[in-house]
């Protein structure tokens, strides 16, 4: 498991008063799973979304990141893990408008400890991967709010996270940049990267493959998507045709065996 | 390694972030740049002042103790003038009783008429000494001879004058054997001096015209003579022995009891060296404590901008935060920008120092001429200015250290 949380709680006090962000939550995330997190404002969605980046700790429970305890962590501890665990997107891009699009890419692996040769090589091919290698000296102002979008991801790709953890990505963008941001997200994600999307925009989170949605600090549903759930109705239709034509070609001998190669031949024909 | 890279790395960033707002990185670093140029400016003319006036010390000679009577402070009526008359049994035993002594002249001054042909003059400088004024003045002799212990014993009337004497009486320029008339006294020369100026500073001025003769002769001259003692020590640093050496036997001779006061003085030209060094250190510490007020007013500069420069940049440290920088390495960063400012601030300084001890050395005849900047005063700015980046920078970079990534990246 990618991500493993055992009944998350964070509290916060407002003067006297105690707020309940998050009241007990339970969540699993497997390793190249694209899931949305949506909730209303108020719903613990951004409380979540801080913890799950280790910018922020729990105040009980477990919260544990490729096999990591961060719920145990200090600060320094938690930095470390923010480097090499976990790849930023922010709504608001939050480039350094005085470097280059290069330079930005390598901050993060300015404060790696491990493998400091060959930076700006790494930096370089991450900016390929988004379809920016020819803007590599460019700096933020001279590129388009698509663009500067792509600089991010690259960034938040290339220390080669576990989770890529994007914050409303396409919040400030127009829709036709929205798409082209979604697409990239899901090339990514049949590339084989693990996405947590935080949104409350249905559509975007209609492209992702699962949808956690929170309601006053607690897990109100999780479940797969429309897309998700025409695609695995589609694969349990082409298993019981593929045995009732198993039974009626061979008959009961040797249905087991047939039933398997039929399945597995239908999904090869299913998959996108 | 990750912390030189990061080091690297930030002081490259935080000259590009100086470039960037140069007006305003030049306004915050002037209580440096001004603490700095000042200090190096000051400390090189003190080192030029010292220099010239160590070598008008020189001058006068090292080594040298002088003895001359001295009338108690308030004593007037108690002592006279002619009782503090340095004594001739004084100056005989003084040899044989002051060990670090090496050799002594009593010198016995006089003002009196020279005449040679057609010229004279009412009031020279004639000096009754020993032949071991020779090696106490370690003038080199031009023409003929040095004064000898014959002419002493003798009590010959034989003379010995500078060369400017032989210009001054329009002598014939190989003079060695002939006769001037001194008090109306024929003596004949024997040898010519080198001249040798004495700095205006120990009341000599343009070379005199000199005559010296033997002490014995001159002692007849002068039946109750005005006299001082000049005594060479063994070796330079030998000064304090020599004195209280002096000061005991010339009490003793003089029949002085515990309390009374002495009633000569004993000079050593180390002691005012010794003198001149302590004021001039002074005078150091009077110029650490400016440098300290102008650096201390520059850093609250530093510390006012670098407060800025971390709320201006307050999204970026959060950034910097999310993707991994640590606090510890948030903190190294602003450290070092507040560190590059101020050295960069020191180096300016030290560029328009420099400029001001070269302007000064132009000035015509300054006694700063030979003014240099030593390596101690370049080491104490540039370390000065460091430690004001580290002392004032080190609460900004700390509040940057301790910003909570959250409020940080939400902030406007």
């Amino acid at each position: 498991m990618t991500i493993r949380i055992r009944q998350l709680q964070k509290v916060y006090r407002v003067g006297t008063e105690r707020v309940h962000a998050l009241r007990g939550i339970d969540l699993d995330i497997a390793k190249n799973e694209f899931v949305a997190i949506m909730g209303a404002s108020g719903s613990g969605k951004s409380t979540l979304m801080n913890i799950l980046g280790c910018l922020d700790r729990p105040t009980a429970g477990v919260y544990e990141l490729a096999g990591k305890p961060t719920h145990r962590m200090n600060a320094t501890q938690l930095a470390q893990v923010r480097n090499q665990e976990i790849g930023f997107v922010f709504q608001s891009f939050e480039l350094l408008n005085r470097q280059t699009a290069l330079d930005n890419v390598t901050l993060p692996l300015i404060y790696s400890s491990k493998r400091w040769w060959g930076v700006r090589k790494r930096a370089k091919e991450a900016l390929d991967r988004v379809g920016l290698g020819d803007r590599v000296h460019h700096r933020p102002m001279q590129l388009s709010g698509g663009q500067r979008q792509r600089v991010a991801i690259a960034r938040a790709l290339v220390n080669s996270p576990s989770i890529l953890l994007a914050d409303e990505p396409t919040g400030n963008l127009d829709s036709k940049t929205s798409e082209e941001i979604i697409a990239l997200f899901k090339q990514l994600h049949a590339e084989g990267q693990t996405i947590v999307i935080v949104t409350h925009e249905e559509d975007i989170a209609g492209h992702a493959k699962r949808i956690v949605r929170l309601r006053d600090g607690r897990i109100l549903s999780d479940s797969p998507t429309h897309e998700d759930v025409m695609h695995q109705d589609y694969l349990r239709r082409a298993a019981v045709t593929a045995v009732s034509v198993a039974k009626r070609e061979l008959g009961d001998a040797d249905v087991m065996a047939s039933v398997s190669a039929s399945v597995s031949a239908s999904v090869a024909e299913v998959k996108p | 390694m990750i912390i030189v890279r990061i080091i690297f790395q930030t002081v490259f960033l935080a000259i590009s972030q100086i470039w960037a707002n140069k007006v305003r990185a030049m306004l915050t670093t002037l209580g440096i740049i001004i603490g700095v140029a000042a200090v190096i400016s000051v400390v090189a003319a003190t080192d030029g002042l010292q220099k010239f006036v160590l070598k008008e010390f020189a001058s006068v000679g090292a080594s040298k103790v002088w003895i001359f009577p001295r009338m108690p402070e308030g004593q007037r009526d108690r002592f006279s003038w002619r009782q503090l008359r340095i004594q001739l049994k004084e100056v005989n035993g003084m040899l044989e009783r002051c060990p670090s002594i090496e050799r002594l002249t009593p010198i016995l001054e006089m003002a009196t008429s020279v005449q040679f042909g057609d010229v004279s003059k009412p009031t020279v400088s004639v000096q009754a000494v020993r032949p071991a004024w020779h090696q106490i003045e370690d003038r080199a002799i031009v023409q003929g001879r040095p004064l000898s212990t014959i002419d002493e014993d003798q009590r010959l009337q034989v003379c010995i004058i500078n060369d400017k004497a032989i210009g001054e009486f329009q002598l014939p320029s190989e003079c060695v054997g002939t006769r001037i008339s001194v008090g109306g006294r024929l003596f004949t020369i024997v040898g010519v001096v080198e001249t040798k100026t004495v700095s205006p500073m120990f009341g000599g001025d343009e070379a005199r015209t000199e005559v010296y003769i033997p002490f014995q002769t001159g002692l007849m001259l002068r039946p109750e003579p005005r006299m001082y003692i000049v005594a060479q020590t063994k070796s330079p640093e030998l000064y304090e022995d020599a004195k209280a050496e002096i000061t005991f036997f010339m009490r003793r001779m003089r029949n002085l009891k515990p309390d009374d006061p002495n009633t000569f003085g004993v000079e050593a030209i180390e002691q005012i060296i010794a003198q001149f060094k302590k004021l001039a250190a002074g005078l150091s510490v009077f110029l650490a404590g400016i440098v300290a007020i102008s650096l201390l007013v520059g850093g609250i500069g530093i510390m006012n901008i670098m407060l800025v420069s971390v709320s201006e940049r307050t999204r970026e440290i959060g950034l910097r935060k999310a993707v991994g920088a640590k606090p510890a390495v948030v903190l190294l960063q602003f450290l070092v920008e507040a560190i590059t400012l101020c050295l960069i601030g020191g180096a300016v300084g030290l560029v328009i120092g420099f400029g001001i001890v070269a302007a000064l050395k132009l000035i015509p005849k300054s006694p700063l001429e030979e003014a240099g900047v030593p390596i101690w005063a370049i080491a104490l700015s540039v370390g000065f200015s460091a430690a004001t980046g580290l002392i004032f920078g080190m609460f900004p970079a700390i509040k940057a250290a301790r910003l909570d990534p959250i409020v940080a990246l939400r902030h406007e």
